[in-house]
């Protein structure tokens, strides 16, 4: 029966690529009918969600060429089928172009018309697994090694059986390796005995699937054997202690990067020109909508749009910076803690103001293809690209404000103004210029935050109010009117708060580092890099 | 000193309108919508109190209500709960409504629930909660935890076959009440103590990274793993992101959420998270005359095609319909009646079923679990098969397990109660006669 | 008293309206029938109370702000932590009427499983205890505090972080379940308070009455400190704090004694809010709050006591009426309102006529 089946399917098979070849349009309407692999793929349509998985087990039998496409296409939600003849079609996700499975002709179809194939997490599981195991003969050794990862701690004896026949012919040293493992893992299920090798070989991996299998075994083998599987997890643990810590780091860094962004905006207006100025956190929302905005002008070019966002964030927040300096600010210098109220009105004003214009809901901001995915280092050290980019970010933008603050005219202004006001003065600066500038380039800095959090949180009206805190914690913190002391601060209670949160959980981490900040004040009442010279008491 | 004065004469001028401001006779009848328009909680309930403005609107066009007109009184607590009492009595007490439609968090619930009682006001609150409440003036018109969190439990135990268990969620009462019960329950259905992983984290928490990995290596012990998320409003899109930038996929590790329908995902890029599920009694998706209409009627109130609908709407619809019904019935607007004719009626739910108000003022209603889409929606890929009545008091909490209401005073020995202890067969709790 | 409010214009008119009004509101509440045009309404009492709460609050604040030089942006975590205070005098007060009967735990604790009552609600069954602790509590956080910031004399605007920091790290703490004070529901579902039922009218009044009298001895000791030999050293040190120590005064022990007198001022007008609101949760704890009592003394008029509260009572006269009136906009009148005051009255509502009256 089965070797007749497979006769048939080869035949048929054979039968409906010279057709296809010959007569592409003939084909739609006759190959169908004589086609068993395209008339089992038709039967998904009707199935329910638990027979589509006993139908794709019996796809997965064929040796159908156009099998792992048509399991892909599944995967990706890319099937759909037609309503009026139950015709499978394929409609490309980005450019909603429908094709028809069976001839790849496009097809003209409504969106009502047709209807998604639809799965569910059990059934796209064994896509995986099945299209892993139709991949590991493929040419890319990459897509070998990823086969082999996926089958790992799903093997079944077949699995098993076509790694053995091809560990051989393997020229990649990652992908025999791992395939390796899954060899010493047959042999650690089925033999009593096994050689000091195998665990001296599976103690140098880090995969989480080894642990648990020597955890596993551990428990059931002999005492001998039980211990040498018990070294070779110490030794495993040690190692992913070690990238637990690195991991943490990372996640320190991060956080700090967030936090410095948040708070180089408020260095500035705050520590530079002494202006408490609590719509910080507005114009780092600002700089959020500027990102979704413009995506929504640009939809299809998310990555574009991102990277546009960054000048166009910072006008936007800059220039809302310099009518607030215009219109409120310029009137109360001198008088610091009327800012605070005066700054406090106006970001109640942008608030309320978003929540008018684009409503109160959230609005989504898509991440380009780059910032999503993660830099893998090892099975337990992936670092996540989207933290990266921020990371390098946040450096960038540092570093160029430093050198705007150093090297610039404008720079060495805004520090004349702040150290010595009526001095500056005198040697012919105009002061309310410069005022006016910085503020906006604080607030401009504060939008390209802006920029950097749609990727991370929401995109709302409560999302300036969720960081003002911590930025002047950060400042505070770091030294007023020093931004070395912000980029410092900022990734020191970073990494501090990651190291303190899986001992105490994330919020008595927040409430240690407050207390931690508060006590720390009393010590250095102005922060680790005090501002030296006159400007001190002023 | 002139201004003092005459600011502060005409201050106590206001006070004293207010009070005179008592409505005696009036041709139109009284609808309070206590929703914060400003605030935290803006994003959640001001979508609530327009679909209210567009219920009343309806049924002023189908003719109103006993001959009268309906008019809603809106009001803005603003995410401040205090200023919740304070707008519950002004609501009842100078605006003399018939019927008040709000609130979103238990906190704005605990905190308006004096003075509905003291007052005799009735209070329509549509949102899943925590349960352990049952007040005479209040009608609980969202899910209690059996009608969401424990079907939900059920679907990845047995459909899923989930072992390992992360229970997530914000540190406040509804998800530590919530996770209460699914403890209890899963270590009853013999899960391991050591399988169980509880989170908390607090409101508005941004950085997900260390929670996430840690997730990611209890998932990775050889038994598949499920996240019960509790999470609240603000903190799910940073959660997602996370979890989506870690490579965390719905295949591997399954979230369901009780908090995540599709307004929320209408601010998120839900690319990433396909697959994963969130459960509810509605989902926008569901196929039903009664649905189809509602979201027709609704864009075109909004003005707006992208708007999308969910569950505690739903509520809002089935509170107003109810009371509709049970105003009709009783002749009269007045508190006691209508409370009494609420009990027992029953209106279409938008999912093609039925919605019965319940002697213990909580409804029956289905439970769905939805996978997520690419488009923002959801795809029902499990349901019960008849509606599932709401328990006020869990059976898997100690405190509560001997607890029942019945405001009909059928199982509560004879007399009314919203808190009947059973064993002892005593009411307590009460703050009315 | 007269001596007291000699030169006090705005304390006589203050002190006359609250008078006027604590005869006035227990009469039309308590003794006018519903229709007659004189009756005062339950919610007109509760909100007026409420109003005499926020204005000692303010009078607190003032006092630090306006003739220390203090600005504290955490004011309301006194003000939280006095209500607290209150609040668990109350919820021990409901006994075995909560909705599960348990005699010995509040209900929060029955439903999240505690076994027994935590060490720190000992004693909170005593109101003279409770009361106590309304007093000590903020008194002992604020001494501790200050003691710790003047001596290392952290200054301006750093100690306006600093006591944000304080209110923020406070609220974090009092938001998590594990604390035993509630969570983010907090306290709520208050019955009586010294066997009166906190619902009746009678006890509404009497709450009323205690907050005026509460306003008016907080306006008097404030007066007489501001008009004491230490008001004049406060001074002193707010307009120049290096020169009143150099004239050998201990600068410390002056901001000490104010700043630990107003907390306690601060926290007896929280206990007396809680049972007024009926609810105290960690939402009092959030900056935002502290910053807004900050903008009542501001926009009353800092360094004059009237003025504070004043100020209290318009901006939260003007929340009432704006969150009925334009729901969706009264943020915006809020916010251009704390705008206009700080452009164009830098001394506040009272002092909008004292530029061509004083010399200055």
């Amino acid at each position: 029966m089965p070797a007749f089946f497979f006769h048939a399917v080869a035949a048929f098979l054979l039968l409906a690529i010279i057709t296809i070849a010959a007569t592409p349009l003939a084909a739609a309407q006759d190959a169908g009918a004589s086609d068993p692999f395209y008339e089992q793929a038709k039967t998904l349509v009707d199935a329910s969600l638990k027979d589509r998985r006993g139908i794709v087990e019996q796809l997965a039998a064929s040796d159908d060429p156009r099998l792992i496409p048509l399991l892909r296409h599944l995967l990706e939600g890319d099937l759909y089928y037609s309503k009026e003849d139950g015709e499978l079609l394929v409609v490309d996700g980005d450019t909603d172009a429908v094709t028809s499975w069976l001839t790849d002709e496009a097809v003209e179809i409504g969106k009502s018309d047709r209807k998604k194939i639809t799965t569910n997490n059990q059934l796209r599981g064994l896509l995986r697994d099945l299209i892993a195991r139709l991949q590991l003969t493929n040419d890319d050794a990459t897509v070998r090694y990823n086969a082999v990862r996926q089958l790992l701690g799903e093997e079944d004896d077949d699995t098993t059986e076509t790694i053995r026949e091809l560990i051989a012919s393997e020229d990649d040293r990652e992908t025999r390796e791992l395939m390796q493992v899954v060899l010493d893992f047959e042999r650690l299920s089925k033999e009593e005995q096994v050689e000091d090798d195998l665990f001296q070989r599976l103690s140098r991996r880090l995969e989480p699937e080894v642990k648990n299998k020597l955890t596993a075994y551990a428990e059931s083998a002999s005492p001998a054997m039980a211990s040498n599987a018990a070294d070779a997890l110490e030794k495993i643990d040690a190692r992913v202690r070690f990238y637990g810590h690195i991991e943490t780091i990372f996640f320190g860094l991060s956080l700090g990067s967030v936090l410095v962004l948040a708070a180089i905006g408020l260095a500035i207006t705050f520590g530079v020109m002494g202006v408490i100025n609590m719509a910080h956190g507005e114009l780092i929302m600002l700089g959020a909508y500027t990102t979704w905005v413009i995506q929504q002008w640009m939809p299809s070019n998310v990555g574009a749009a991102l990277l546009l966002s960054i000048p166009a964030a910072f006008l936007v927040a800059g220039f809302v910076g310099v009518l607030i300096e215009r219109l409120v600010i310029r009137y109360l210098y001198g008088r610091p803690l009327e800012t605070l109220l005066a700054t406090f009105g106006i970001s109640l004003i942008l608030q309320q103001a978003v929540r008018t214009i684009f409503s109160p809901l959230n609005r989504s901001v898509v991440s380009p293809s780059w910032m999503s995915g993660t830099l893998e280092i090892n099975s337990v050290l992936a670092l996540t690209n989207n933290r990266l980019v921020i990371i390098g970010f946040c450096l960038a933008v540092f570093a160029l404000l430093s050198l705007v603050m150093q090297r610039t005219r404008l720079g060495l202004e805004v520090r004349a103004v702040s150290q010595n006001r009526p001095m500056a003065r005198a040697m012919g600066i105009r002061s309310e210029r410069v005022d006016m500038l910085t503020f906006g380039l604080g607030s401009g800095v504060a939008g390209i935050a802006g920029v950097a959090l749609s990727q991370l949180t929401n995109v709302g009206p409560n999302l300036g109010q969720g960081y003002i805190i911590d930025s002047f914690m950060v400042v505070v913190f770091g030294g007023v009117g020093n931004l070395w002391g912000t980029l410092v601060s900022g990734f020191t209670l970073g990494i501090a708060n990651k190291f303190l949160e899986p001992w105490s959980g994330s919020v008595l981490a927040k409430i240690l580092i407050l207390v931690f900040i508060i006590l720390f004040i009393q010590k250095r009442p102005r922060g680790l890099f005090p501002q030296k010279g006159r400007a001190v008491e002023a | 000193m002139k201004l003092t004065n005459t600011l502060s004469r005409s201050l106590i001028a206001g006070s004293l309108l207010l009070g005179a401001q008592q409505v005696m006779a009036q041709d139109t009848i009284k609808v309070g919508v206590l929703h914060s328009l400003s605030g935290t909680m803006a994003i959640s309930e001001t979508t609530l109190k327009d679909t209210m403005l567009m219920l009343v609107e309806q049924q002023n066009a189908k003719g109103g209500l006993l001959g009268k007109q309906l008019e809603a009184v809106v009001v803005d607590p603003a995410s401040d709960w205090p200023l919740f009492a304070e707008k519950a009595r002004e609501l009842i007490e100078n605006e003399g409504v018939a019927a008040t439609f709000g609130c979103w968090t238990s906190v704005s619930r605990k905190s308006v629930l004096p003075v509905f009682e003291e007052l005799n006001g009735l209070l329509f609150y549509p949102v899943q909660y925590e349960g352990e409440e049952s007040s005479k003036n209040v009608f609980y018109t969202g899910a209690a935890p059996n009608q969401q969190a424990i079907p939900a439990v059920d679907y990845l135990m047995n459909d899923l076959e989930v072992e390992r268990w992360v229970l997530a969620g914000t540190d406040y009462v509804y998800p530590r009440t919530t996770n209460k019960i699914l403890e209890a329950y899963l270590l009853a259905k013999g899960v391991a103590a050591e399988d169980i992983m509880i989170n908390y984290t607090p409101f508005g928490h941004s950085d997900w990274q260390s929670i996430v990995s840690d997730i990611k290596t209890f998932g990775s012990a050889g038994k598949k793993t499920a996240v019960v998320s509790t999470i609240n409003g603000d903190a799910n899109v940073p959660f997602y992101k996370e979890l989506g930038n870690q490579g965390i996929s719905a295949e591997d590790i399954p979230v369901v959420a009780f908090s995540v329908g599709e307004e929320e995902l209408s601010g998120i890029d839900t690319g990433p998270l396909v697959g994963h599920l969130a459960a509810w009694n509605y989902f926008m998706s569901v196929e039903s005359e009664e649905n189809d209409a509602f979201i027709a009627d609704w864009k075109a109130f909004i003005g707006d095609d992208a708007r999308v609908t969910n569950d505690p709407m739903e509520a809002h619809v089935i509170g107003f319909n109810m009371w509709v019904k049970a105003v009709e019935a009783a002749g009269t607007t007045d508190v006691d009646p209508v409370i009494d004719a609420m009990i027992g009626i029953e209106v279409p739910n938008m999912t093609g079923g039925t919605a019965k108000m319940l002697p213990n003022h909580h409804l029956t209603k289905p439970v769905l679990i939805g996978e997520i889409q690419d488009d923002g929606q959801f795809e029902v890929v499990w349901s019960t098969d008849a509606e599932v009545p709401g328990d006020a008091w869990s059976d898997f909490l100690p405190g509560s397990k001997d607890v029942v209401s019945d405001w009909t005073g059928e199982l509560t020995g004879g007399t009314p109660c919203g808190n009947y202890n059973t064993v002892t067969g005593t009411c307590s709790g009460q703050n009315y006669e | 008293m007269t001596s007291l409010l000699r030169g006090d214009r705005g304390g006589w008119i203050l002190f006359a309206l609250v008078i006027l009004l604590m005869v006035y509101i227990p009469i039309g509440n308590l003794a006018l029938s519903a229709d007659h045009p004189l009756y005062v309404s339950t919610y007109t009492v509760t909100l007026l109370g409420k109003y005499l709460c926020f204005a000692l609050l303010a009078l607190s604040l003032d006092l630090v702000w306006g003739y220390l030089g203090i600005l504290s942006l955490g004011h309301g975590a006194f003000f939280a932590l006095g209500g607290y205070a209150m609040g668990m005098y109350l919820m021990r007060q409901i006994g075995d009427r909560g909705v599960y009967g348990n005699p010995e735990l509040p209900d929060f604790m029955v439903f999240l499983n505690w076994d027994a009552l935590p060490w720190y609600w000992y004693g909170f069954d005593q109101f003279w205890f409770a009361m106590l602790m309304v007093v000590l509590v903020p008194g002992v956080l604020a001494f501790v505090f200050g003691a710790l910031a003047f001596r290392s004399r952290v200054t301006g605007v750093y100690l306006s972080i600093m006591t944000q920091a304080l209110t923020y790290a406070l609220m974090l703490a009092f938001f998590r379940n594990e604390m035993g004070f509630g969570g983010n529901n907090g306290l709520t579902d208050f019955k009586d308070i010294l066997g009166f039922d906190i619902q009746a009218d009678s006890t509404r009044i009497g709450l009323f009455l205690a907050s005026g009298f509460a306003l008016l001895a907080g306006y008097l000791a404030c007066r007489s400190i501001v008009t004491s030999r230490l008001g004049r050293v406060a001074v002193a040190v707010r307009d120049g704090e290096d020169r009143v120590r150099f004239l050998g005064y201990s600068v410390t022990k002056v901001k000490l004694a104010i700043f630990t007198f107003s907390a306690v001022l601060a926290g007896i007008a929280g206990a007396l809010y809680v049972p007024q609101v009926g609810i105290i949760n960690p939402g009092e704890f959030t900056p935002v709050k502290s910053i807004e009592l900050v903008v009542w003394v501001a926009l009353g008029g800092r360094a004059t006591l009237y003025g504070a509260v004043l100020g209290a009572v318009t901006v939260n006269y003007l929340k009432t009426e704006f969150t009925g009136l334009m729901p969706e906009a009264w943020l915006f009148a809020l916010g251009a309102l704390f705008v206009l005051v700080t452009l164009f009255f830098p001394r506040g509502l009272a002092g909008f006529r004292l530029p061509w009256k004083s010399a200055k």
